[in-house]
């Protein structure tokens, strides 16, 4: 191999990559909040009363995860403009991440609602609460707790998975090191310092989740409950569904 | 004129299909393979070669298979290594799957008693033959569900081939659009396939786990 590395063309373009970033974190963020409402949303329909509502919450399931993004994604942006739906990239792809996110986070939520023991309910109608209530007061803190490691796994995937926005052209990271490649021809270092920023940002996000996870769930101190509870994220084996 | 998507651009669909099963199945024996690997240095008592192994995985994990792909197929032949798209694919999603399936496997492997190791010392036998005639027959019962799981991810994760232009399912969605120009049906169409390949896939990582849960 008598390749000599040149980073330079690379750094002296580092401005593009970090807007990229920036795009790649705003659409990341807002999708991850966006994604986890929907996702609650559909776990407490699928297990809601209505059978016809538990049913739409499977087919919408089922049809989100047996199928690539990208066949979502180019669904969404070029399949439905022949209906008359015109979108443009960065909505498209905002709807398509969300509606992606939502369904893999049901399925995580739903686990978690399962994981509640079974007595938690019987105690809560115990006192007389109602579904909503003990759903809302009683199960949910626990669910959301157990199952938060593999949350946080599903967002960083989703992060991730934010490149593939590059092929509507939203002008996120991957695209942006599309545009420094095709000027300075040096696409194993644009593409090694582009992965660099990917695996910071997925570094980062684990930090930003253990600190949520601490401050949504950890015990107060004092009160600590002497068997512990589930582990901070990283540090419990987590079986999450990868994108 | 436009063609119209009729029955020879379903097969022209169907074709793709056939590559996007081939290119599974090959990430699936690689990543296989490969993932063994670092499983067993993930699980190895040397603790500076089981941090190799997490800073692989952690590595991997960490970037987008994209950017994988982009590294090996447009990266590697500057530096004096042509590969054609094929070969790169397969690397890149082999090395993307190894990650994956090794953590999968590393939960399995923890998940039998630390005693059993111990018993298989107990009895005289190497690290490697504990691990291969003890642990992995008890890990695998645990792991198989998981990694069937997982194969559906492998299904999905290779329609990022078409994007260096491999000539898999996507690659000829895109390919019979431009000719029909009629991105719903065409779209809508290879979702569908996609669905078809995926969901047996699913329903049998289910069905594997619920016998697993019911033998406990």
């Amino acid at each position: 191999m008598d390749y000599t590395f040149r980073f330079t063309p690379v750094l002296s373009r580092i401005d593009q990559l970090l807007d990229g970033l920036v795009v790649t974190l705003w659409i990341s963020a807002v999708v991850i909040v966006l994604g986890f409402l929907v996702g609650l949303g559909g776990a407490l329909a699928s297990r809601s009363r209505s059978a016809a509502l538990r049913r739409a919450v499977l087919c919408y399931v089922e049809a989100i995860r047996n199928t690539p993004f990208l066949a979502q994604l180019f669904f969404l942006y070029f399949g439905l403009p022949a209906l008359g739906l015109k979108l443009d990239a960065v909505p498209a792809a905002l709807i398509a991440l969300v509606i992606n996110l939502g369904a893999y986070s049901t399925e995580i939520v739903r686990a978690g609602i399962d994981a509640v023991p079974r007595g938690q309910y019987d105690a809560g109608m115990a006192l007389g609460l109602s579904r909503a209530q003990i759903m809302r007061l009683i199960v949910l803190k626990p669910a959301l707790r157990i199952v938060f490691p593999a949350l946080a796994s599903q967002f960083t995937l989703l992060m991730l998975a934010t490149s593939i926005l590059s092929q509507i052209g939203v002008e996120e990271l991957f695209h942006m090191a599309g545009i420094v490649d095709s000027v300075t021809y040096r696409s194993f270092e644009v593409y090694a310092v582009t992965c660099g920023f990917y695996l910071a940002s997925a570094l980062a996000f684990r930090l930003l989740f253990a600190l949520i996870y601490r401050l949504a769930f950890a015990e107060r101190l004092g009160v600590e409950k002497p068997d512990g509870g589930p582990k901070a994220p990283g540090v419990a084996p987590t079986t999450a569904v990868q994108h | 004129m436009f063609r119209s998507f009729g029955w020879p651009e379903f097969l022209v669909l169907l074709d793709g299909l056939q590559w996007t099963a081939a290119i599974s199945v090959v990430t699936f024996a690689g990543g296989g393979a490969l993932g063994l690997l670092i499983l067993l240095l993930r699980v190895a008592p040397s603790r500076p070669v089981r941090w190799l192994a997490v800073g692989y995985i952690q590595a991997i994990q960490g970037t987008p298979l994209l950017g994988h792909l982009f590294l090996i197929f447009f990266g590697l032949p500057l530096l004096g290594y042509p590969i054609s798209r094929w070969s790169a694919v397969s690397l890149a999603m082999s090395i993307y799957a190894s990650a994956f399936l090794a953590e999968i496997w590393r939960g399995a492997v923890q998940a039998v008693p630390s005693g059993q190791w111990e018993a298989g010392a107990a009895l005289g036998l190497t690290r490697l033959k504990q691990f291969r005639l003890v642990i992995l027959p008890q890990a695998l019962t645990i792991a198989i569900p998981p990694t069937v799981g997982f194969m559906v991810q492998i299904v999905k994760n290779t329609s990022l081939a078409s994007i260096i232009g491999f000539a898999e399912l996507s690659r000829r969605a895109q390919l019979v659009n431009g000719t029909t120009f009629e991105p719903f049906l065409v779209y809508g169409v290879t979702a569908v396939l996609y669905f078809c390949l995926c969901f047996p896939l699913t329903k049998w990582s289910r069905a594997l786990e619920r016998r697993r849960a019911l033998a406990r």
